[in-house]
């Protein structure tokens, strides 16, 4: 049995903020950002957008690529977030109740930093693949918290990715290969209960966290795999800043021309959850068929997930079916000032 | 009063060194002297750290890392002079041997800072400023040092450039150095382009947070003879030390340090050397400033020659006269309670013939300038291959 992808689609916000605007209010020095961690501008959510619905509204454009699969054939929806906007209370319900999937299935909200929507695609597959379930819908999505002046001010973005997983031969649009994941007990960033903002432990995510799980991760799916990669058209790695992919990438062999389709931080800023599984719909986009795609992900705490995706035929039939990636991201953008910002951040304290 | 020599070296590589705890970084180093110098027991250990308390909440050091070490039960104090501590380490187990308490003394320098993140390190490095006059107020080092570059820049004139090309030479030096945090080529257009952090100081003018840690061996001359094997005998023969207000505002003078200069002098006077006999020097260059000053307060140049030197390349290797061979505090890093130690290891390095590429040929007198805060306290020692 073949198992895969049998829709997918993202949803980016139009709003954007760029580097300097950030930089401006803190008086940091906005080139070396520039330089340093290759950011020019992040996407925000707007007044009505959050993870609960721009999951839903990926997960819209992923039914729409799927060839008309009835939603109550899907048997489990999977959101993954660190930004639910209930603690206590799911977003999968919601998601699930707005495309008409429910009442029969499973839902269950996932979290793990940065990895979340790769967990989900990791159990959607799984499920169909035991043949508990005929179709499971993964989704990541964030809406992701920076504190303000904090470095990560500059790069906590939000968007969503949904993949559609089922085992209909003729519906596949990109087939799993392997799966593999990489996990250790690593605290390079956290958010205890109550907290507002998150906190990190500055360059300890980098080298011991970030390189070190992608590096152990990708390493470990290619050797599983037999492969090297040179073999694969394409290589999205987790993108926190658009530093940090690209050197991974890089270091493990990769060329820039394999890397540069899914890599979308420098202009949408790290989406958490949603970073890696909206650059794999930016690949499916423009993929051909017979193509390889290397996926890596990472979630501070720490782990990543590695997947292997073969696109199949059925990939050119459904690209222009739903939105594409790159005209979200590159198109209609609105442009917001730090005021308009920390408004629609909730970073001005109200009366109350 | 007795002689007293340096019989074993040991560093571990400076860096973020975040799998290893303090305990363990420290005896790597203590088993590195130890092997070098062919001992396994000795009568005291000193452990010069500035704030393991605040950097790893960890205090009582002497004995949790003689412990580790596996010879509890030996004498073992931790001393503490902020950034100096290394060198008060030295000058403990020098006084010990000198004074005939003891023969055989093992001293360490050990600082584990990345287990805190900036703002909590820069907290526990600002506690070597004066609080009342200087923290509370706001003021962290960065800060403090460029108060001291303008000072010294209003006085005599010294350059941008110049303090930029104390970072490049350091770093060129880092590069032959292979316990070294930075192995890096710097220009003076990476220098002047890296981040603003206090005007006129710029990221690259900064010595890093480095975990690390560095020891000696020490011994009477009639041990170090007895137990050479052959290979050179190096001997410390003269230690100053000396103290000034903390907060620069007590201070008459800003474009000098005077606690550098009374602590060379009396060094120079132990060891009845003169600075133009020196060979190799290591100074303290917590910042690029510090080290232009600190070599016009050992009286290696004229007060405001420091800069001009730099500039024409006399403190580079192969110069007149070599300084931070090692890529001092700004390449090697900066373990702070560390430094002391590893500066004394550099100067017995090059005065053994065994510092490899870095090597200045046939050095014969070597310094080490130790400092702490900003000036606050200085100690200076004077090494001689005999």
């Amino acid at each position: 049995m073949r198992v895969g992808i049998v829709g997918y689609g993202a949803f980016i916000p139009r709003r954007r903020i760029q580097l300097e605007e950030i930089a401006k209010v803190w008086g940091a020095d906005a080139p070396a950002y520039r330089k340093g961690l290759q950011l020019n501008e992040k996407s925000v959510p707007g007044p009505d957008e959050d993870t609960v619905t721009m999951s839903v509204e990926a997960a819209r454009h992923a039914l729409a690529r799927s060839g008309g699969i009835d939603p109550k054939d899907i048997g489990a929806v999977y959101v993954g977030s660190e930004s639910h906007p209930y603690a206590v209370k799911p977003s999968g319900t919601i998601v699930a109740e707005a495309i008409g999937a429910t009442p029969e299935l499973h839902v269950a909200d996932l979290e793990f930093a940065c990895k979340a929507g790769t967990e989900g695609m990791f159990l959607s597959q799984a499920l169909v693949k035991a043949g508990e379930v005929k179709y499971a819908l993964g989704i990541g999505a964030d809406t992701s918290q920076g504190a303000p002046g904090d470095a990560l001010e500059y790069s906590a973005a939000a968007g969503a990715a949904a993949f559609l997983f089922g085992a209909d031969e003729e519906k596949l649009i990109a087939e799993v290969l392997h799966t593999y994941s990489w996990t250790t007990d690593t605290p390079d960033f956290w958010r205890r209960e109550y907290m507002h903002y998150p906190r990190h432990g500055s360059r300890f995510t980098g080298e011991p966290a970030y390189f070190r799980h992608t590096k152990s991760s990708a390493t470990g799916i290619m050797e599983k795999a037999g492969m090297k990669p040179s073999d694969f058209a394409f290589a999205i790695f987790h993108q926190p800043n658009g530093k940090f992919p690209m050197r991974v990438g890089l270091d493990l062999g990769f060329t820039k021309a394999q890397l540069e389709t899914g890599w979308l931080s420098p202009w949408l800023g790290n989406t958490y959850s949603g970073a890696s599984p909206i650059g794999l719909t930016a690949v499916l986009d423009v993929a051909k068929p017979g193509e390889l795609v290397l996926l890596t992900s990472f979630g501070s705490g720490a782990g990543s997930d590695s997947f292997v995706f073969r696109v199949s035929d059925r990939v050119s039939e459904v690209q222009g079916l739903a939105p594409k990636t790159r005209p979200q991201l590159d198109e209609n953008k609105i442009y917001l000032s730090y005021g308009q910002y920390a408004k629609l951040r909730g970073k001005i304290r109200m009366a109350e | 009063m007795r002689d007293v020599c340096v019989v074993g070296v040991g560093l571990v590589d400076f860096g973020e060194l975040w799998e290893k705890p303090l305990r363990r970084i420290w005896t790597e180093a203590a088993l590195a002297a130890l092997e070098d110098a062919g001992v396994d027991t000795v009568d005291l250990v000193t452990i010069g750290c500035m704030s393991s308390g605040l950097f790893t909440g960890q205090e009582h050091l002497a004995s949790l890392c003689v412990d580790e070490l596996g010879i509890a039960g030996v004498p073992a104090a931790r001393v503490e002079s902020a950034c100096a501590s290394g060198g008060l380490a030295v000058r403990t187990g020098f006084a010990e041997i000198a004074s005939g308490l003891s023969e055989v003394v093992l001293v360490t320098g050990v600082e584990k800072m990345t287990d805190v993140d900036g703002a909590e390190a820069t907290f526990a490095l600002g506690t070597a400023a004066d609080q009342e006059w200087e923290g509370f107020h706001g003021i962290t080092f960065p800060g403090l040092y460029a108060m001291l570059a303008r000072a010294h820049m209003a006085r005599y004139g010294t350059t941008r450039e110049q303090l930029a090309k104390v970072a490049v030479k350091n770093h060129a030096n880092g590069l032959l150095n292979p316990h070294a945090q930075y192995h890096l080529k710097v220009t003076v257009e990476t220098v002047l382009g890296s981040t603003l952090v206090a005007d006129p100081l710029r990221l690259l003018d900064c010595s890093p947070i480095t975990d690390g840690a560095a020891a000696l061996v020490l011994a009477s001359d009639d041990w170090a003879k007895a137990h050479a094997k052959g290979r050179p005998v190096v001997k410390i023969t003269g230690s100053g030390m000396a103290t000034d207000s903390i907060s620069l505002a007590q201070r008459d003078d800003l474009s000098e340090l005077k606690a550098v200069r009374l602590a060379g002098e009396r060094a120079y006077q132990m060891a009845g050397r003169a600075p133009k006999d020196l060979h190799v020097v290591e100074v303290h260059d917590c910042f690029t400033i510090a080290e232009i000053m600190a070599t016009e307060a050992l009286g290696l140049f004229e007060p405001g020659g420091g800069g001009p030197a730099v500039e024409r390349g006399l403190t580079a290797i192969g110069g007149r006269v070599p300084v931070n061979t090692s890529g001092g505090l700004k390449a090697k890093g900066h373990p702070v309670g560390a430094t002391g130690v590893a500066q004394v290891a550099e100067i017995v390095s090059q005065l053994r013939g065994e510092a490899g590429q870095r090597q200045v040929q046939g050095a014969r007198f070597g310094l080490a300038q130790n400092m702490g805060g900003s000036g606050g306290s200085s100690i200076v020692h004077i090494l001689e291959v005999v």
